[in-house]
This record gives C-alpha cells, sequence and structure tokens, in this order.
C-alpha cells in the first residue's frame, strides 16, 4: 500500500512537471491518470519492492555521489587512453563474485560497473558476472570489489 | 552572481562537448566491438551529463531545470540497460574481441 501510494505520488508529480499549466481539468486529469495507472500495475502486480524501490531511496543520496565520483574518474582516464598516441588498451575479461542478495541490488551493481566508461557488466547471474574491461587496471578495479561493498550496502546487506 | 552561473555554465558546455567529441574520436579509434562500447560510454556519462547539467544551470530554478533532471535520471538507467544487452548479445552472438580472459578473481 505504502509502494502504491508513493507510485501514484510520483506518477502525479511526473505528471505536473511534464505538463507545467495548473489548470483544474488539467490538474485532475493528472491525478486521474495517476490513479489508473497504478491501478492497472497493481493488477499486473508489478508495484512491489523490485518494480519501485523506494525503501532505497534514502541510501541513494550517499551512494550516488560516491558513484558520480567514480563516473568522473574512470572517464577521464577512458579519455586519457582514447587521445594517447598509441592508444594503451589491454582488454580483459574477468568474472566476479557480487555479494548481494535481492534483485534490485544486483542491478544496481550491474549498471553501476556498466556506468562507468572503462568496464561493462555483459553477463549478470545471481552468483557470477563477467565484466569486459578496456584496460587490464581496470579489471583488477572490479575484481578488487570496491563497488561490491558499496552496493551491498546500498541494499541494506551490511 | 548571475555572472558567475552564466560562465560555470558555458564551461560545462564547453566540457560536455568535448567529452562527447573525444567519445566519438575513440569509437573511430578503438580496435574491436567492446572497446567501442568504452568509448561510447564516455560520451552518455560524462560528454551527457556535463552538457545537461550546464543547461541545468541556464534554467535556473524553473520547471525546465525539472524536466533536464528527468532526462539525467532517464539517461542514467537506460543507458547501461541497453550497453548490457549489446554487449551480451555480442558476446552470444560471438562477435570477435580482443580480451584475454583473466582468472577468475574471488574476494572474501
Amino acid at each position: 500500500m505504502l509502494y502504491a501510494a508513493s507510485a501514484t505520488l510520483a506518477l502525479f508529480s511526473f505528471w505536473l512537471v511534464l505538463s507545467g499549466f495548473f489548470t483544474a481539468f488539467l490538474v485532475g486529469a493528472g491525478a486521474a491518470s495517476a490513479l489508473a495507472v497504478v491501478a492497472f500495475s497493481r493488477r499486473m502486480d508489478v508495484i512491489d519492492r523490485e518494480g519501485h524501490p523506494i525503501h532505497l531511496s534514502w541510501r541513494a543520496l550517499t551512494y550516488w555521489p560516491w558513484l558520480i565520483k567514480e563516473i568522473v574518474k574512470s572517464a577521464w582516464d577512458v579519455s586519457k587512453i582514447i587521445l594517447h598516441p598509441r592508444l594503451p588498451v589491454s582488454p580483459t575479461l574477468v568474472r566476479i563474485k557480487p555479494t548481494q542478495r535481492t534483485p534490485e541490488g544486483l542491478v544496481t551493481h550491474a549498471n553501476s560497473i556498466t556506468l562507468t566508461p572503462g568496464t561493462i557488466s555483459v553477463e549478470v547471474g545471481a552468483d557470477e558476472f563477467l565484466v569486459h574491461a578496456v584496460t587490464r587496471e581496470g579489471a583488477e578495479g572490479v575484481a578488487s570489489g570496491e563497488m561490491d561493498r558499496r552496493t551491498t550496502r546500498f541494499e541494506g546487506g551490511t | 552572481m548571475s555572472m558567475i552561473l552564466d560562465w560555470a555554465s558555458w564551461a560545462c558546455l564547453l566540457a560536455g562537448g568535448f567529452f562527447c567529441i573525444v567519445g566519438a574520436l575513440g569509437l573511430v579509434r578503438m580496435p574491436d566491438f567492446y572497446t567501442r562500447m568504452h568509448a561510447a560510454s564516455v560520451t552518455d556519462t560524462l560528454g551527457a551529463g556535463l552538457i545537461l547539467f550546464g543547461l541545468i544551470l541556464q534554467a535556473g530554478w524553473t520547471l525546465v531545470m525539472a524536466k533536464l533532471l528527468i532526462i539525467v535520471l532517464l539517461i542514467a538507467f537506460t543507458s547501461p540497460t541497453a550497453t548490457h544487452a549489446l554487449a551480451k548479445t555480442a558476446l552470444t552472438r560471438r562477435v570477435p574481441h580482443l580480451a584475454e580472459d583473466g582468472e577468475p578473481s574471488s574476494k572474501p
């Protein structure tokens, strides 16, 4: 129920932001649409911890800034490789074992790996990720497991 | 104050444009499909991110800023998903790659 209420609120604010008109008819239509969409989604059984993970939102406040910092650092590293005259790439495939237990945590971990330039999660499973890295150092960075620890904490594991 | 914001915004826009060009250059220079994807991800993280941040500074506290933030979120969630789908399909279809298999590393 909490998830349904939060989803209604999120959809309604999304309507208001995109519309920008605050006449009674349009605001009413927005509220009706938000309620209708949430009603349909409940029938489809997609409004739950996985479909609308609000329980993660307050931890995102510390996780996202760290992720942005990592993205900027690795984007800078990849830019240096691209602009380097000899193009010093050493592509590596590496397998890592994620420690997250929920689907949301695993998806966050895999997406964070892909979002940082220089590493892409190619295969994602509950007990193993296959990661492609543009340099050997990048692969070692993923294997060192800092991102894994951070996402597990984000997920609420430890 | 608005002068400083204007300069900061232009610095972000120019830096974002620079990283988009770097990403495009990498797309041409990289040796195989997978390394090219790494170059492309410079464009859609730092390139797009800095340009959108510059535009947010231009917009100020308006509805446009909220819309730009929604675009940032959209890119942040869809681009890794698309990249992952592309890489997985390429590997399944055996697109040739230069990567060596690093030894399976396990952590505590």
